[in-house]
């Protein structure tokens, strides 16, 4: 126990102390720095190019969180189906695979398959829609959808996996009872399925959540923030001014409004989950 | 009172409890950074003053074997070459070199610096660097060596005042493995087939040119302006030239008292460039383009001209053999001067550099010796610094790198040097001009706009 918390306390709560601290002064990284009190927190929280850059985390939990799991929860009901199959583990071997992949690989991958000369838009025009090909990934109005598509990409098959678990633990001759009574496939999904894997649709939800609102992997490959500032995300934010502009208080004060945030966002989910079980 | 409370109820409690300690631990501590800087500030303020006789190889790298740690940035050859060469000449002195994407060079510039001092590095804008005391003062070595008695403008971009500002004045602090400039390339085949047989005089001939390529269905210019790194500010800095002349843009630059970007001669300039962008004069995914992917493009013929650099010199001589051509961007009015950006390839010493004699015996050493400068002009192509009338390695004529080297002695007869608009403060270019050109492509950004916003996040940057 006592190395452990040695441990975490000196890789986790030590850092994240630093963090707070670094967040009252002005200081570039090297020389000597300033008090500055809370002043870094009132611009991260009135800056308007900031505040947006926080939205656009927002809107990242659309293709993040909300289309894997309603994705991962149909092909897992599906995949249930066939579970006899060999289908099924092809098809649970291949939606997982993005796990496997360094998101890195995967970034830079479809960054070329969504480039203006991609197989996206080789495809689009060989189906008659040349007409709305364009760089998905360097046009302002399309560039965050593309940068949450990979983003989806890469979390169904966790939520998948994930959900899919979950169902094997039903007790089977729940579905028996449900089909004795007479309930078609939705009822059945909506009756028995769901409240079974409430637990695991949480942690889905918080998994992805967190993926959403702290990405930068995936951001910093294949758009880097551009164009302009339209898939700057607080994580690569965070990074570029406390490395680039070397403003690390202001730097280390939009970190901790991110856990802030984080935090907000999820705890609501795990009480939400909680007090489902108890019931 | 609330702690203790919540800490008696939950388990979770006494996590909060270690936090608060912890925190209040760290916090307890000084103020970050500050002891360290006291202790480098010191160390480089003072020039650097080699032992007596230092000049001579036997002093400044010694007889006995010696490993010098070099930090260099990835995708050019040159230094390579030179170190190369440099052990083949001097077989005591070995070299352990690191590699980096200039991106994270510039990112990791100070904390390397700082903490693990290489002895010669690949460097960044400097005058933060100066600020924290984390290069060495070269005036030492400039006087023992004679750097003093070249050209000045070929070092005027590494002289900063006391404390780092303003730039183009004061001590020397860092040094260039050659000097490159920038201009405008073309594809000979391409312009043979719009019948453009001789570089266009004034802007407006350019324009002309641009226009008949766009008719004949010729991508008129090959840009990359995606990712973190805004490629229109090449074509922008060509245009401001054409506009004004370049003390003004170079004032900016070096941070200057009241300088300022947003001028008359500059907005039209941005207003030039956004009616080559309404004409349809570049690719339409320029927004998503990287550097490498425009080379790529450009030495496969697929636009007429693009705004670069010769440091590419030997890469279109050896990618497209007879096939580029290069030509000073055109002023505004015939006969009017010609600027260009150009600035020295940037290495420093670390101020706490192990060999520090040595380093600076090898920047000599690049400037003065006769196959150090083949080699810069040869596989770099770009010109070698040194005095006026130091030898030269002969050029294949017909070779873009010729037509590069001599438009080179044009812009230093005019006097038309500036330094690129992208360096005059650490960020600038990644806040606001890539940012800000991204719009202007996308049509999200006015001309005006532009400028100011670039002001006003400069004088933000300066102030802070």
């Amino acid at each position: 126990m006592a190395p452990a918390l040695g441990m975490y306390g000196l890789f986790v709560l030590r850092p994240l102390a630093l963090t707070v601290q670094y967040s009252l002064y002005q200081w570039d990284g090297i020389g000597p720095s300033t008090w500055a009190g809370l002043s870094n927190y009132a611009t991260v929280l009135s800056d308007p190019a900031l505040l947006a850059i926080i939205g656009n985390a927002f809107k990242l939990i659309v293709s993040f969180s909300v289309v894997p799991v309603l994705l991962g929860l149909a092909v897992a009901v599906v995949i249930r189906r066939i579970s006899a199959s060999r289908l099924a583990l092809t098809a649970r071997t291949v939606l997982f695979l993005p796990q496997v992949i360094p998101l890195v690989a995967a970034g830079i991958a479809w960054s070329w398959l969504l480039s203006s000369t991609g197989v996206a838009n080789q495809f689009l025009s060989a189906i008659g829609l040349g007409g709305i090909t364009r760089a998905w990934l360097g046009d302002f109005s399309t560039a965050l959808p593309a940068v949450g598509l990979i983003g989806a990409w890469v979390l169904v098959g966790l939520c998948t996996v994930l959900l899919m678990s979950g169902m094997t633990k039903v007790d089977p001759s729940l579905y028996e009872a449900a089909r004795i009574d007479g309930a078609g496939l939705w009822r059945e999904f909506t009756a028995v399925t769901l409240p079974s894997i409430r637990q695991e649709i949480a942690v889905c939800v918080t998994v992805t959540v967190i993926a959403a609102l702290a990405s930068f992997d995936i951001v910093y490959i294949s758009t880097q923030g551009g164009p302009g500032e339209a898939t700057m995300v607080p994580g690569l934010e965070i990074y570029e001014l406390a490395f680039s502009h070397r403003q690390v208080g202001l730097a280390s004060a939009l970190a901790v409004v991110l856990i802030v945030v984080v935090l907000a966002c999820v705890l609501p989910i795990q009480r939400l989950a909680r007090k489902g079980g108890e019931r | 009172m609330s702690v203790q409370v919540r800490a008696r109820r939950r388990h979770g409690g006494a996590l909060v409890v270690a936090v608060l300690g912890i925190l209040a631990a760290a916090t307890a501590c000084s103020a970050p950074g500050a002891p360290q800087a006291q202790g480098t500030a010191g160390s480089s303020a003072a020039p650097a003053t080699p032992a007596a006789a230092a000049t001579s190889a036997a002093a400044a790298c010694g007889t006995a074997p010696v490993t010098m740690d070099a930090y260099i940035e990835t995708g050019f050859q040159v230094p390579n070459s030179l170190m190369a060469e440099f052990t083949r000449q001097y077989p005591n002195v070995k070299w352990n070199i690191r590699q980096d994407q200039f991106a994270v060079i510039t990112q990791n510039a100070p904390r390397v610096l700082a903490s693990d001092p290489p002895d010669i590095m690949r460097l960044p804008s400097i005058s933060d660097l100066v600020k924290d005391g984390l290069l060495k003062n070269l005036d030492g070595y400039a006087t023992a060596y004679g750097w003093d008695k070249w050209p000045s403008s070929e070092l005027v971009q590494l002289r900063l005042g006391p404390g780092g500002r303003p730039r183009g004045e004061g001590s020397l602090y860092a040094m260039g493995l050659n000097y490159s400039m920038t201009g405008v390339f073309y594809n000979k085949k391409l312009a043979a087939r719009i019948g453009m047989t001789s570089a266009p005089a004034t802007l407006a001939g350019l324009d002309q040119d641009l226009a008949k390529a766009k008719q004949a269905g010729i991508t008129p210019i090959v840009q990359f302006n995606g990712g973190a790194t805004g490629g229109f500010a090449f074509p922008l800095q060509d245009l401001m030239a054409s506009y004004g002349p370049p003390g003004p843009i170079n004032d900016w630059i070096f941070n200057k008292p009241g300088a300022t970007i947003d001028t008359p001669a500059n907005l039209q300039a941005v207003q030039h460039l956004t009616q080559w962008i309404k004409a349809g004069y570049f690719e339409a995914d320029a927004n998503a383009m990287d550097y490498p992917t425009m080379i790529s493009r450009f030495t496969h013929n697929s636009g007429l001209f693009t705004f670069d650099g010769d440091w590419e010199s030997g890469n279109f001589d050896k990618l497209m053999p007879g096939q580029a051509g290069f030509f000073l961007m055109p002023p505004a009015q015939a006969g009017g001067p010609h600027a260009a950006m150009s600035a020295p390839l940037t290495y420093g010493i670390a101020a706490k550099a192990k060999h520090a004699d040595c380093a600076a015996f090898f920047l000599n050493w690049v400037a003065t010796n006769p196959v150090a400068r083949t080699i810069d002009v040869q596989v770099g192509g770009s010109h070698p610094l040194g005095a006026t009338g130091a030898s030269m390695p002969a050029i294949k004529p017909g070779t873009v790198t010729a037509q590069t080297l001599a438009a080179g002695s044009v812009i230093s007869k005019e006097n038309g040097s500036m330094d690129f608009i992208a360096n005059a403060t650490g960020a600038i270019y990644a806040s606001a001009w890539t940012p800000e050109l991204q719009k202007l492509f996308a049509g999200k950004e006015t001309p005006s706009g532009l400028l100011s916003t670039v002001q006003s996040d400069y004088k933000q940057e300066l102030g802070g």
